[in-house]
């Protein structure tokens, strides 16, 4: 998927959360990282389409995101999106929340549609899990009936919102290996993460945003080696402080 | 550990444990018998012998008049529902008029008992405009008086409706009007239903204070009975019972629907 953003800007309440990020590359795997609050999630939400920018624009696959209530949805039904934590509908069960979108949104017939959602969660190792509502489910199986029901209608791209941060360490692998499974399978994915392994080793490239801005994008082998920018290098060098190695 | 016995504290409910329901009957019956006894003890006490002999005489008035409160409070609920889902919505309404009328219609009508509402509404609107059936009169004022309470259940649900489950809405897709019909919409229900079921008790209650424009509903008809054969002790214990007959299996079909939605309280 090509993306382009030009001069993306995004203020709330007047107070600037990305100011003015150019991009323009074919993205396979993306990670986004980068301190809290460097607006790596607002980033997210405006490529989905979920929150307008205050200025600039985003481009995808050389058509402008025109952020007009009418033509939105359509444009999100062609992501899928991953959030951190309950992204679930709560009173609909896993299987429920995976077929409801694709009947609704995408217009497959009801039977099918539970078809092809239990197929999935089966393929996810969730068969069990199916008529469960979230909140019968542990955080890990929440996040993986997410993904399935973002992949479901097998989006362009998938965009995942720290989608293991609320995890027990446990969980967070499941996660990850389902991810990059899916990578495998050739799904395209942008995923804000602070799982730096994840990143480096997942993902074909990474960006590194920073008070607003994107200091530093490429491949990420070349990132985590080689850090360019003092803040990128600092980043880096206080999530070694405590690792293993 | 040894499990304990189950019979080793008969009295006692283990913590986020469910009760054995042949335990949780037992007791119940313990304080339903000691219930009966400290009454009758009083009425011994009071020197009254009650007499449930006008019963059988006035079997067809105490009837219809049953079945009048019956009706009475079902029009009312469909009608409050109708007054109160509108009157939520308007609240948070754009159109500054329209979201004070709806503020102020729920401040006076809360802000005031019902026997007002109903002499005011009954003798100058009523009146004024021409409504002169006792049975309409009552079903517009009890739906006036029950709406906004309505209004107040859904306005409270609507606001507890989750940010993020609306985010997730926009996310797979749904337009605003597939968010409503298949997101809002149904988790209002769940979270409105077991209160709305609890309103409805509230209703049937409330509906006796129309006995006071001679609505001939079930108090009335006791009042009217009661009028000439001086039993008040025993009319109004039957007509206690029979309001019991109403309202206890309402609050009991409430709290089915609580423990059957549960979840939405629970995310």
């Amino acid at each position: 998927m090509r993306m382009r953003l030009e001069h993306l800007e995004k203020g709330f309440d007047g107070v600037p959360v990305l100011r003015g990020i150019d991009f323009d590359d074919d993205v396979t795997t993306l990670a986004v990282i980068g301190p809290s609050g460097g607006g790596k999630s607002t980033l997210l939400r405006i490529v989905g389409g979920l929150i307008a920018p205050t200025g600039g624009t985003v481009e995808v696959d050389g058509e402008r995101v025109d952020y007009d209530e009418r033509t939105l949805p359509s444009y999100r039904s062609q992501l899928g999106f991953v959030f951190q934590a309950s992204g679930l509908f709560h009173h609909l069960s896993a299987l429920e929340n995976v077929a409801l979108p694709l009947s609704v949104v995408h217009g497959v017939p009801e039977d099918q549609a539970r078809e092809r959602a239990a197929d999935l969660l089966a393929r996810f190792g969730l068969a069990a899990e199916e008529a469960k509502r979230p909140t019968q489910l542990s955080g890990g199986q929440q996040q993986r009936v997410a993904i399935a029901r973002a992949v479901a209608a097998s989006p362009k791209m998938l965009l995942l919102d720290e989608p293991t941060s609320a995890l027990d360490p446990e969980y967070t692998n499941d996660v990850l290996d389902l991810i990059r499974d899916l990578k495998e399978t050739g799904t395209r994915f942008i995923v804000v993460t602070h799982e730096m392994g994840f990143a480096r080793r997942a993902c074909d490239k990474v960006a590194f945003l920073h008070g607003g801005r994107l200091l530093e994008y490429g491949e990420s082998a070349r990132l985590f080696d080689h850090p360019a920018t003092p803040e990128l290098q600092r980043f880096l060098g206080k999530l070694l402080e405590w690792s293993i190695r | 550990m040894k499990a304990p016995s189950p019979l080793a504290r008969p009295f006692t409910a283990a913590p986020r444990q469910e009760t054995p329901p042949l335990k949780a009957a037992a007791n119940y019956l313990l304080v339903c018998v000691a219930v009966i006894a400290v009454f009758w003890v009083s009425l011994g006490m009071a020197g009254i012998t009650l007499n449930f002999d006008f019963v059988e005489q006035y079997r067809d008035r105490i009837g219809s008049g049953f079945l009048l409160t019956v009706e009475l409070s079902a029009a009312s609920l469909v009608a409050s529902m109708a007054i109160g889902v509108p009157v939520a919505l308007g609240q948070s309404a754009r159109v500054l008029p329209v979201r004070y009328l709806c503020d102020l219609y729920v401040k006076l009508v809360r802000g005031t008992p019902l026997l007002v509402q109903i002499y005011l509404f009954y003798y100058i609107i009523g009146t004024a405009w021409g409504i002169d059936n006792k049975v309409v009169a009552g079903v517009v004022i009890l739906s006036v008086f029950a709406g906004a309470y309505i209004a107040e259940i859904v306005r409270g649900s609507l606001l507890s409706i989750d940010e993020g489950q609306l985010e997730a809405a926009r996310a797979v897709g749904f337009t605003r009007a597939q968010t409503v019909r298949h997101v809002v919409l149904p988790q209002l229900v769940a979270r409105t239903l077991p209160a709305l079921t609890g309103q409805f008790a509230t209703i049937v209650k409330d509906s006796s204070l129309l006995s006071v424009i001679a609505v001939i509903e079930l108090t009335q008809t006791i009042r009217e009975i009661t009028a000439t054969n001086y039993n008040f002790f025993g009319g109004f214990l039957l007509l206690g019972g029979l309001y019991l007959c109403l309202t206890l299996p309402i609050m009991f079909v409430s709290k089915r629907f609580e423990k059957r939605f549960s979840y939405a309280h629970e995310a």
